[in-house]
């Protein structure tokens, strides 16, 4: 592969529904994720979770107002990254 | 009472009363086989089995979605996060590693897993993190259920209407329910915030939860009155407390489609006062639900939405076409737009986040917008361009502390004016502007900042915390934040008196409006508008438009000569249980929790 092809992307975002990563929003992240070719990680303070695996998201523990850094590796980080970040601003579909 | 019957006490989470048959289901937990596997056929064979159950339970929940009532199609995403778990690293591929490796039983290694799960999440200190626990139980107890062999269609047997009673109730569960056999949920766990209590008030399904014992001592069968606002379950009861509890269904159905059917009219005091009752939103989309409620206006437009997790400021543009929108969705009545009441932490793309020991009075709202002022020029161009088309735009500025902060924020706005007025936009040039009242300071000095805006609008959460000096966020002395406390009530007096004084209208905007209990008191100290969450709205307007303000007004020279909030209280709770006993009898058990 060539190296231009395997970016990597960092972006920070806040968690702004009022019941924070819980199950349902959760499985969107994983969801949606699981459709792009990139590993993406999402880490809060020192801890690091595979944004495929849903249980390593909920053992983040992100509430309400949480930073969560979203980085990405592959072919289609920065695609990845965007679409998490509009998921994030869409407050996962909540309030 | 007649012989064997007696209260359980619960937790009310979902407004209305039931009377109907118990139906109880006793889930007791899956009994565990604990053995080793001794060839290498009886590996592989458990290995199948547990496959064939992740399998199957995967279809159940793939069934369950594809049936979900209409009305719980947000438990949709709910199902679709148990799928996954059923397939996750930790619990399908660490239960298979362990029968291989350790040779263990599937259910066995199954619970071993479970344990696993739950320490993961033990080892962190956020207690909101039980929920999620819940969640991932629910999926291995299915999966116990099916291994195990025993029956999961535990609902099946409710034939006719009745109360369910269980210990707990899982969403999967209750999407798989004959939800409309069941007239009301009694669980012996759970809270105002669990799943269930969300589907119940959905579903608009009285409910009661955390009653402990329910499901052990109440029997199938057993008459039941449930109460879903005091949280009493009344177990086989007297004919005359039957009576009773029918004759007071009834009106409360009664009592509330009234209400809301009313709630369109503007609110006027029998004596013939007009209060407004505005709402307060942050979306353009509960623009809706406010007309819907009655709300002649937005009281309380919170704008930090539009600035979080963005790259980038949002536009002048951005923000001018949200603003416009909504000030022609709510014309001709007012919407009053709360510049950004946030601090650097929040804004952490565009901002360096500086360390604060004590945020709440820290860098944050109109502090920080000074210090960065190109921030509010945007947002107050965009506002200001709003109300050009319709005029009913109003322009409001948080965490006011002073007079010679105001004054710079009124000469930002000078300069913003001209600027468009040079670049010839179009803009409302006499739209008037207010202040919230929520610090200490700005009440001692409402006399001098009441000359300088055109309205008040006191933030009561924010008041209570600083006068008292109770963040309410913390369990040791959230019991202390009182909005009946004697120096509120005085702050609260002082505010309305100086604003009045020049003329100017003054509103409250804080939860303190949204609580129709406390309309007697805020009628009383002569407040012009309440602003509230648009759900509150018909219960308040409701209840001004049977009070009388002189009424009010005597009652609020009588609490304020008093010295407690618990003798405030008492008086406040007579005064409701006289004038509106209606609202006192069917509310006063969730009010006082």
């Amino acid at each position: 592969m060539e190296d231009g092809n395997n970016h990597k992307v960092e972006k920070e975002f806040l968690v702004m529904n009022k019941q924070g990563i819980h199950a349902r929003v959760a499985a969107q992240i994983v969801d949606l994720v699981r459709r792009f070719n990139a590993d993406v990680w999402l880490v809060k303070g020192e801890r690091r979770a595979s944004a495929k695996d849903i249980l390593d998201v909920l053992t983040l523990a992100c509430g309400y107002g949480s930073k969560v850094l979203v980085a990405a590796e592959g072919p289609e980080a920065q695609e990845a990254v965007e679409a998490l970040g509009t998921l994030f601003r869409k407050r996962f579909g909540e309030v | 009472m007649r012989d064997g019957s007696y209260k359980v006490k619960g937790v009310g989470v979902s407004q209305g009363i039931a009377i109907g048959k118990a139906f109880v289901v006793r889930r007791g937990p899956v009994s565990i086989p604990y053995y080793t596997l001794w060839s290498d056929e009886a590996i592989e064979e458990e290995c199948r089995k547990f496959e064939e159950a992740v399998k199957l339970v995967d279809e159940d929940l793939a069934g369950i979605k594809k049936n979900l009532r209409n009305d719980l199609k947000e438990y949709d995403s709910l199902l679709d996060a148990y799928r996954l778990m059923l397939r996750d690293r930790i619990i399908y591929d660490g239960t298979l590693e362990l029968i291989r490796e350790k040779q263990l039983n599937a259910l066995w290694a199954l619970s071993l897993t479970f344990e696993k799960a739950r320490k993961i999440f033990d080892g962190n200190e956020n207690t909101s993190i039980a929920d999620r626990v819940y969640d991932i139980g629910a999926v291995i107890d299915r999966l116990m259920r099916k291994l195990s062999g025993s029956q999961d269609d535990i609902f099946s047997p409710i034939k006719e209407r009745s109360i369910l009673v269980t210990y707990d109730l899982s969403p999967s569960d209750a999407a798989q329910l004959p939800l409309e056999k069941v007239m009301a949920f009694v669980l012996d766990i759970g809270g105002k915030t669990s799943h269930t209590a969300i589907i119940a008030r959905s579903l608009n399904i009285p409910a009661v939860m955390a009653t402990g014992q329910g499901s052990k001592k109440i029997q199938t069968g057993d008459l039941l009155i449930v109460d879903g606002t005091s949280g009493e379950v009344l177990v086989n009861p007297s004919e005359d407390e039957i009576q009773h509890y029918v004759e007071l269904q009834l009106k409360l159905d009664t009592y509330l489609r009234d209400i809301a059917r009313k709630a369109s009219l503007p609110a006027v005091t029998r004596d013939g006062v007009r209060v407004v009752v505005e709402a307060n939103i942050e979306l353009l989309e509960e623009i809706v639900a406010a007309r819907d409620n009655g709300a002649e206006g937005i009281g309380l437009f919170r704008t930090e939405f539009g600035f979080m997790n963005r790259e980038e400021m949002p536009t002048e543009e951005e923000l001018f076409q949200e603003y416009r929108q909504l000030a022609e969705l709510m014309a001709p009545g007012e919407v009053i737009i709360r510049t950004l009441d946030v601090g650097s932490d929040k804004l952490s793309a565009w901002f360096p986040h500086v360390y604060e020991p004590n945020p709440a009075l820290g860098l944050r709202s109109i502090r920080f917008c000074l210090k960065y002022p190109e921030i509010i020029k945007t947002q107050m161009r965009a506002i200001l361009r709003a109300g050009a088309v319709a005029k009913n735009v109003r322009m409001m500025f948080p965490l006011v502390s002073g007079v010679g902060e105001l004054r710079t924020v009124k000469a930002i706005l000078r300069e913003v004016k001209d600027e468009l007025r040079r670049a010839r936009v179009q803009f409302d040039d006499e739209m008037p502007i207010g202040i919230m009242i929520e610090v200490p300071s700005a009440v001692a000095i409402a006399d001098l900042l009441a000359k300088e805006v055109d309205f008040f609008s006191v933030g009561t959460n924010d008041l209570i915390q600083y006068a008292i000096a109770i963040d309410r966020q913390n369990e040791h002395v959230a019991h202390l934040f009182e909005a009946l406390h004697p120096g509120i009530l005085r702050m609260l007096h002082i505010t309305v008196r100086e604003a009045h004084k020049v003329g100017i209208p003054v509103s409250v905007c804080g939860e303190m409006a949204g609580e129709p209990f406390y309309v007697p008191v805020l009628l009383g100290l002569g407040f012009d508008k309440l602003s509230m969450n648009p759900q509150s709205i018909p219960r308040v307007k409701n209840l001004i438009s049977r009070s009388f303000k002189k009424h009010c007004e005597s009652f609020v020279r009588e609490i304020l000569r008093k010295d407690t909030p618990e003798d405030i209280r008492h008086l406040l709770m007579k005064t409701i249980e006289e004038q509106f006993p209606e609202e006192y009898h069917f509310f006063h058990s969730g009010f006082l929790v």
